[in-house]
């Protein structure tokens, strides 16, 4: 479980956080979700400690994240796996070599078993074969499911995705949400995704979270997704004419 | 007023960091590997430059020598001795450092900041990696290890350049170099030396990995970044270079 706790962040005169308070259960998919700019990345990169928040506190378990010693934070650092929205890859490494990375620095594992394990995270985001290649020789959304791979690899606590289903297929799209699901339902790991991607919010949010100009607008599941009366919510999923349509025709 | 506050934060944070750069590794083998393949970076990409710099300077040194001493008193075989000391205690350890950060200063500077900007040092941040650490420690030891080696290469080549120019050109006889070579040598010179080196090549690593490690923006910061690593290492290494040389020679 990760609590926040009135978290707050300005840039500069910008206020792009104001006042999240918000709880990341266990063992489920929490979704962050919101516009373009609405402040998931900044609440994202504050929740794993790589943005400090203007004010306002982040609890992991039972324990103040901005309190933990330097051991402890390097303990719940490996339990930590992230996908970066813009991937965040090693580029000098082929692909084998960034999923290796994490065992390599931390791990006394032989070679071989971190190749299996390497071969293992490719297959779960099915893209084996790629071992050797370089990032730059594979497409945007395979770097995206390596990403994936690379998070995954030390078998992590909480996984966070940025974005993990921008510039995927449809097909793709799914598959990388069932996986992400089935990765957190199997290990019972506090999963959080960040968003905008509607069939990801119907597929797979247990427990979501809108933000809208920096502020908690909505909370609650996909099951109340289409019974929420929130309007701030119904702008943000029946953004598009169509599905507007759809809602007019039930009613 | 501005100049000098952004000064001094600078070189707050600097100090800062000197201490957060010598954590214990997190994988002994990892930082090995790194700083293998720093040492060879910086070494086998820089022979052929510095190769090429020492023996010219060399030659010059030898060219400029004959053409102010003609017609003096001062005997012919100075040109070994003022050639030897010049290259061990100036020549070699400071122009080869200068030019050094320019070649690989800009490169650890661009390597890094490019890094930073990727979302690289980000990532290994969240695997639990000081990257700190990870990313300059091996830096820096390459540096100082390989750095004294090529400075030493360039004090020979130096010399070698010097003989060139001066005995098959008909300047000086060989017999004349050679007793001047050998002529007032002072051992405390070599170690004056490699004092040097040592200083030089641990400013332009730190001072470079400092400008890409804290790289803010894009591309123009990058380049910002990577010209300022060279024209600041280049200017302490000069400050260093006179407060060594007072105090080595007092
Ligand atoms: N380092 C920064 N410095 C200044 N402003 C920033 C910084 N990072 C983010 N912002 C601002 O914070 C706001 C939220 O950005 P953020 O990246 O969190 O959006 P997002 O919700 O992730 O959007 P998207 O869905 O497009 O990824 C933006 O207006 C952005 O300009
Ligand atoms: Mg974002």
């Amino acid at each position: 479980m990760i609590k926040c706790v009135g978290i707050k962040k300005t840039f500069g005169s910008q206020e792009v956080l104001k006042g999240i308070d918000f709880t990341f259960e266990n063992g489920k998919t929490n979704l962050i979700i919101g516009k373009s700019g609405a402040g998931k990345t900044v609440l994202l990169k504050i929740l794993v400690g790589l943005v400090a928040p203007t004010e306002g506190e982040i609890w992991y378990g039972d324990k103040n994240f901005f309190a933990l010693t330097k051991k402890e934070l390097s303990t719940l650092r490996m339990q930590v796996g992230m996908l970066f929205q813009g991937n965040a890859l090693f580029d000098s490494l082929t692909i084998e070599q960034n999923i290796r990375f994490p065992m390599d620095m931390f791990t006394k594992m032989t070679l071989k078993e971190k190749t299996e394990r390497v071969n293992y995270c490719l297959e779960r985001v099915s893209l084996s074969g790629v071992n050797k290649k370089y990032p730059s020789e594979i497409s945007g959304g395979m770097q995206k499911r390596v990403g994936i791979a690379r998070a995954i690899v030390l078998n992590p606590k909480y996984l966070f995705c940025d974005e993990p289903n921008s510039g995927l297929d449809p097909q793709t799209s799914i598959t990388i949400d069932e996986l992400i699901s089935s990765i957190t339902k199997d290990n019972k790991i506090t999963t959080i995704i960040n968003t905008h991607d509607m069939n990801s919010v119907m597929e797979i949010g247990e427990n979501i979270c809108l933000i809208d100009k920096g502020m908690l607008v909505w909370e609650g599941s996909k099951d109340e997704v289409l019974t929420s009366e929130s309007e701030e919510l119904h702008d943000f999923i029946f953004a598009s004419p169509f599905l507007q349509k759809l809602v007019d025709l039930r009613k | 007023m501005l100049g000098s506050n952004k000064l001094f934060y600078h070189l707050g944070k600097f100090m800062i960091w000197q201490k957060v750069i010598y954590k214990k590794p997190e994988n002994l083998r990892m930082y090995y590997n790194e700083t293998i393949r720093q040492m060879y970076d910086i070494g086998i990409g820089s022979i052929s430059i510095v190769f090429l710099i020492s023996i010219f300077i060399g030659a010059v040194t030898s060219q400029q020598f004959y053409y102010q001493m003609e017609g003096t008193l001062i005997p012919a075989y100075y040109i070994g001795y003022i050639v030897r000391d010049m290259t061990i205690i100036e020549l070699a350890p400071t122009i080869t450092c200068l030019v050094l950060a320019g070649k690989v200063g800009s490169n650890m500077a661009a390597e890094i900041g490019g890094m930073r900007q990727k979302e690289h040092i980000d990532a290994m941040e969240i695997m639990g990696v000081n990257t700190s650490a990870y990313l300059v420690q091996p830096r820096l030891i390459a540096a100082v290890i390989v750095i004294p080696i090529l400075v030493t290469m360039a004090a020979i080549v130096g010399i070698l350049g010097a003989y060139l120019a001066s005995v098959p050109m008909g300047l000086f006889s060989g017999a004349d170099f050679d007793r001047g070579i050998r002529e007032f040598f002072i051992p405390h010179n070599v170690t004056m030396m490699y004092v040097k080196a040592v200083v030089f090549a641990y400013i332009l690593a730190s001072v470079s990995c400092y400008q890409g490690y804290y790289v803010k923006g894009g591309s123009i910061e990058l380049g910002e970044a990577s010209t300022r690593a060279v024209v600041y290492s280049d200017i302490l290494i000069l400050v260093a270079d006179y407060i060594i040389a007072v105090a080595l020679t007092a």
